[in-house]
C-alpha cells in the first residue's frame, strides 16, 4: 500500500491554511461586527417588561424607597476597585454583581440609568398594571396610573375598565392636534419667517445709510409695510397655534411612580403609550414596527437623544445623491480622456499614480480644501457676486458650510474611485466594436458615445458604488463643510426654490458622532447610536442594492457574449 | 455606379502621383483580358503605388507594393501568416492609423484620388467603404441599429429611409428572411453565421463603392461559409470587393483575381484561373499546391 509520509506531501500546501485563516479571520471579523450592531441596533426597538424591584433590608435606599421600577438592561460584574473587602470574601458570586436598570422618569429622578448591587435585590415582579409612556420632554415615564382627569371635571380611575380605551383615545386626539400645529408652525408660518427674514435683511440693509435718498427712504417705507402685512398674516395662525397648544392641555394624568411621588402631567405632553407587561408576541412586534417606523419618519427631540432621525436619514440621502451627480461625469470623462484621447506616456503615467494616491489622502483633507476652496473662494464669491446685501449685513448664503458644498468635497474625494473603475472599463471594451465603428464611418467620439460608453457603464457602475459607499459613510470632511447637529429645516422642501443647496444639513455619521459623544447623557444615547448605526449601514445597502440592480440590467442588455 | 456621395476632383498632385506610378505588368495584362463585362468599370479602381508600410521607424511589413484592383469584381488576397495582406487591407480605409507609430510611403489611390489627402477627412473615406472583420463584431445593439450605424453616425434620422436600408441591406446580406420579424432583438441573439452576415449588411448599409473582408469566414462553419461566398458573388455585382482569406479553396471560388504575398512582398498578381493553374511564380505555385505556408 501507499503509506503517506511526511515526505510526499507537496510543498506548500500548509499555506492552504493560512490562506484559509486569513480569510476566516476577515469573515469573523465582518460577520461579528455587523451582527452586534444588527443586534443592539433591532433591539432597541423591541419593547421590555418593566420590573419592580424590591431591595433588602439594610441595603442603600433608592430615593428614599426600597421598591424601584425599570426596564433591567444588563448585568456586569462591579469593577474591582469598587469593591468592600466584606463583598469580595463573600461566598455568592452575586455580590459582586450589579445590574443596569431603565428607571427613566428623567425629571424626578435626574438620570435614566441607575446601577444596584445584584446582591441588594431581595425580589423581581414585572407587575401587570405598568404603563410606559414616550414623553415630548424628558425621555420616558415608567409609572402606574392612579386617574385620568378630564377637562370637564370628571375623573376615571385607573381601576375602571373604560381607562385604558379612554387614555388611547386621548393619545390619538392630542397627537393628530401635534401634527395639526407642527403643519401651522413648519408649514405657513415657516414660509411667513422665511420671507420675513429676507425682507428684515432689507429693512436693516437700508437703515445702515446715514442718509437715505428719497427712493430709499420709499423702499424703506414700502418694506416695513410689507413686513406689517406679513406681522398681521402671522398673528392670526400663531394665535390658532397657541390656542391649540392650550388645548393640549385640557386633560391631566394622575400617576404614581414606583419610588412613592405622585405627579400630575398634561396629556399632551405625551407621545405614546404602552403597557409592558401586558403583552402577547403579536402586540410586541406591533410595537417594534411603530417604533422602528418612528425612529424613520419622526423629527430628534431633547438635543437628538429621543424621537427619530428623519432630517439625519433625509440630509445623507441628498447629500450622497447629489455627490454621486456630481461626480460621474467628472470622473467619467476625466477617465474617457485620460484613456482614449490622451497620449500614452511618462505624462499621462505619472497623472495616473496621483489620481490613484488622491484616493489615500486623509479625508479631513479634503473637509479642509473644501472649506478654503467651496466655501470661502467659490462660495464667497457667489455671495458678492449674487447676494451683496447678505455679504454687507454679515450673514453668509453660500459662503457658509452647505449641503452643495459638501457633496461637491466628497465628490472630489471619490472622483479617483470612478476614474480609476472607468478607465478599467473603458479598457475593457472589444477592439473589435471600436474597429467595427470606426470602419462605419463613425468619428472617435461618436464611437465612444454609441458603443465604448453603453458597454461600460456597468463598471462606471462599479465605481460609483464604491464612491457611494465610501462617501455615504465619512464624516470627517463633513464637519467643516456644512453638517449640523441639529438642522433648522430640510435641503428640500415645499419653499421656492424647492431645493435648498445652501442650507446646512444633518447625516448619519455625524448624528452617531453627536449622540455617542457630544450629548450630555451618553448612556441614554447609546440605543439610539446603535439603531442610527444601523440605518446608515442599511442605507449604504440600499443605495448600493439599487446600483447593482441598475448594473444589472446594463449587463443584460449589453451582454457581450460574442466578443 | 452607386455612391452615396460624388468623388471630388482628383487633385493635381494625385495626378503627378498617377503619372509617375509604375505601370505593372499585371494591370496590362488584365486590360486585355475579356472578362470585364462593362468597360465602363475602371481596371484600376484601387491603385497601390509604390506603397511601403512600417509600424515603427523601423519594422517594414509591406515593401515596394504596386497593384491595380478592378472596380466591381472579386479580388482575393493570399499568403502565408504575417504576410502583409491583412495590412494592405486594413490600409486601404486607413485603418492602420489608429495604430501609435506608423508610417508610409507611397500611395493607394481610389478612383484616381489619394486616401492620403490632406484634404480627404478619413471619416468620410471610411463612409465609402465598407469592412467586414475576421471576428464578427456585432454591437450590443439591436439588429436595426446594427444594420443602420453607419446612417446614424451620419446624422441620417428618417424613418422610412432607415426601414429602406435596413431592408435593403439585410437582403443583400441574405439575412432578411431569417430575421424580419425580430429586427428589434438584440444582435447577440443571432447565431455566429448569421452574425457575420449583419456584420457584412451593416458595412453595405451605406451603399459603400468598396468592401474590404478580412478573412470574414476563418470563424465560421462549412454552411455559414458557403452562405457568405454566395453572398460575395451576387455582391460584386455592386461593389468592389477585396478579401484576404486563408483558405485556397475560397480564394480560387470567390475570386476573379488573387493577389499572393509573401513576406511583405506581392509575388504574384492575376487572374484567379491563372494563379491557381498555372502561376507564374515558383513560389506561388509551392504555396497553392500546399507545400509550404
Amino acid at each position: 500500500m501507499f503509506a503517506s509520509s511526511q515526505k510526499d506531501r507537496p510543498p506548500g500546501e500548509m499555506f492552504v491554511w493560512f490562506t484559509s485563516m486569513g480569510l476566516a479571520v476577515g469573515l469573523l471579523m465582518i460577520v461579528g461586527l455587523l451582527g452586534f450592531i444588527v443586534w443592539n441596533g433591532v433591539a432597541v426597538f423591541w419593547p421590555k417588561p418593566v420590573a419592580e424591584i424590591r431591595l433588602k433590608d439594610g441595603a442603600p435606599l433608592f430615593r428614599g424607597s426600597a421598591s424601584v421600577m425599570g426596564v433591567i438592561t444588563k448585568q456586569q460584574p462591579i469593577d474591582v476597585r469598587n469593591l468592600t473587602p466584606e463583598q469580595l470574601a463573600h461566598p455568592d458570586p452575586l455580590v459582586r454583581m450589579e445590574k443596569q436598570l431603565f428607571v427613566g422618569n428623567r425629571n424626578t429622578y435626574g438620570a435614566s440609568y441607575v446601577y444596584f448591587n445584584a446582591g441588594d435585590i431581595d425580589s423581581v415582579q414585572y407587575p401587570e398594571g405598568v404603563l410606559n409612556i414616550e414623553r415630548m420632554e424628558w425621555g420616558n415615564a415608567l409609572v402606574y396610573p392612579i386617574a385620568l382627569e378630564l377637562k370637564d371635571g370628571t375623573r376615571i380611575e385607573a381601576s375602571d375598565p373604560a381607562f385604558p380605551g379612554r387614555f388611547s383615545e386621548i393619545m390619538v386626539e392630542v397627537n393628530k392636534r401635534r401634527a395639526a400645529i407642527t403643519k401651522i408652525e413648519k408649514g405657513r408660518i415657516g414660509k411667513i419667517n422665511h420671507r420675513m427674514r429676507n425682507l428684515q435683511l432689507d429693512e436693516r440693509y437700508l437703515e445702515r445709510n446715514k442718509t437715505l435718498s428719497p427712493a430709499q427712504q420709499a423702499d424703506l417705507e414700502e418694506t416695513r409695510e410689507r413686513i406689517r402685512q406679513l406681522q398681521a398674516a402671522y398673528e392670526p395662525l400663531a394665535a390658532e397655534a397657541l390656542k391649540m397648544r392650550e388645548r393640549q392641555n385640557d386633560h391631566h394624568l394622575l400617576f404614581r411612580l414606583a419610588t412613592g411621588e405622585e405627579r400630575r402631567q398634561a396629556m399632551g405632553d405625551f407621545v405614546h403609550h404602552f403597557w409592558p407587561n401586558q403583552m402577547n408576541t403579536l402586540h410586541k412586534i406591533g410595537q417594534f414596527l411603530h417604533h422602528a417606523k418612528e425612529f424613520l419618519v419622526a423629527y430628534p427631540r431633547e438635543a437628538n437623544t429621543e424621537g427619530g432621525i428623519f432630517p439625519s436619514l433625509f440630509g445623507t440621502v441628498v447629500m450622497t445623491l447629489l455627490m454621486s451627480l456630481a461626480v460621474t461625469p467628472f470622473g467619467v470623462l476625466a477617465a474617457i480622456y485620460l484613456r482614449e484621447y490622451a497620449k500614452q506616456g511618462p505624462f499621462v503615467r505619472a497623472v495616473r499614480i496621483a489620481v490613484n494616491n488622491l484616493a489615500g489622502v486623509p479625508s479631513i483633507v479634503f473637509g479642509i480644501f473644501g472649506l478654503g476652496f467651496f466655501v470661502y473662494f467659490m462660495g464667497g464669491n457667489i455671495d458678492r457676486i449674487f447676494f451683496p446685501r447678505n455679504v454687507e449685513l454679515g450673514v453668509p448664503t453660500f459662503g457658509t458650510g452647505g449641503v452643495l458644498w459638501a457633496s461637491l468635497t466628497l465628490a472630489l474625494m471619490t472622483v479617483p474611485v470612478v476614474i480609476v473603475s472607468t478607465e478599467e472599463a473603458l479598457a475593457a471594451v472589444s477592439r473589435g466594436v471600436r474597429q467595427g465603428a470606426l470602419a462605419c464611418g463613425a468619428s472617435k467620439w461618436q464611437t465612444i458615445q454609441t458603443l465604448v460608453l453603453p458597454a461600460s457603464a456597468p463598471g462606471i457602475l462599479t465605481g460609483l458604488i464604491l464612491a457611494m459607499a465610501r462617501g455615504a459613510g465619512e464624516v470627517a470632511p463633513l464637519i467643516l463643510v456644512g453638517v449640523v447637529a441639529l438642522a433648522p429645516s430640510l435641503p428640500v422642501d415645499s419653499i421656492f426654490p424647492f431645493i435648498h443647496l445652501e442650507r446646512k444639513f444633518m447625516h448619519l455619521g455625524f448624528h452617531i458622532y453627536d449622540l455617542g459623544f457630544q450629548s450630555p447623557d451618553s448612556e441614554a444615547a447609546m440605543p439610539m447610536v446603535f439603531a442610527t448605526t444601523l440605518v446608515l449601514i442599511l442605507l449604504v445597502v440600499v443605495l448600493n442594492l439599487g446600483a447593482i440592480l441598475i448594473r444589472n440590467h446594463l449587463k443584460r442588455k449589453y451582454m457581450a457574449s460574442a466578443f | 455606379m452607386i455612391m452615396t456621395a460624388p468623388m471630388p476632383e482628383p487633385t493635381a498632385k494625385a495626378e503627378t502621383r498617377d503619372r509617375v506610378a509604375n505601370p505593372l505588368p499585371g494591370r496590362v495584362e488584365y486590360n486585355a483580358t475579356k472578362a470585364i463585362p462593362d468597360p465602363s468599370l475602371r481596371m484600376d479602381y484601387i491603385r497601390v503605388s509604390n506603397f511601403n508600410f512600417f509600424y515603427d521607424q523601423t519594422a517594414q511589413v509591406l515593401f515596394d507594393l504596386n497593384m491595380d484592383i478592378p472596380e466591381r469584381q472579386v479580388t482575393a488576397f493570399i499568403g502565408p501568416s504575417g504576410c502583409g495582406k491583412s495590412t494592405l487591407l486594413r490600409n486601404i480605409n486607413r485603418m492602420n492609423d489608429l495604430i501609435d507609430g506608423v508610417r508610409h510611403e507611397g500611395d493607394i489611390l481610389i478612383n484616381g484620388h489619394s486616401i492620403y489627402d490632406p484634404y480627404l477627412e478619413v471619416i468620410s473615406l471610411r463612409k465609402r467603404i465598407g469592412m467586414v472583420f475576421q471576428k464578427s463584431n456585432p454591437f450590443p445593439k439591436s439588429i436595426y441599429e446594427n444594420v443602420i450605424y453607419s446612417l446614424r453616425v451620419a446624422g441620417r434620422k428618417k424613418k422610412s429611409e432607415l426601414d429602406d436600408t435596413v431592408e435593403r441591406s439585410l437582403r443583400g446580406a441574405a439575412l432578411w428572411g431569417e430575421v424580419k420579424d425580430r429586427l428589434h432583438d438584440s444582435a447577440f441573439s443571432l447565431s455566429g453565421g448569421q452574425m457575420q452576415r449583419l456584420c457584412i449588411a451593416r458595412a453595405i448599409a451605406n451603399r459603400p463603392e468598396i468592401l474590404l473582408m478580412d478573412e470574414p469566414c476563418s470563424a465560421l462553419d462549412p454552411i455559414a461559409t458557403g452562405k457568405i461566398e454566395e453572398l460575395i458573388h451576387e455582391l460584386k455585382a455592386s461593389y468592389t470587393i477585396v478579401i484576404v482569406t486563408h483558405n485556397m479553396q475560397q480564394a480560387a471560388r470567390v475570386s476573379d483575381r488573387t493577389a499572393f504575398f509573401y513576406l511583405g512582398r506581392l509575388v504574384e498578381y492575376d487572374e484567379t484561373q491563372k494563379v491557381f493553374m498555372n502561376p507564374s511564380n515558383p513560389q506561388t505555385e509551392a504555396y497553392v499546391s500546399g507545400r509550404f505556408g
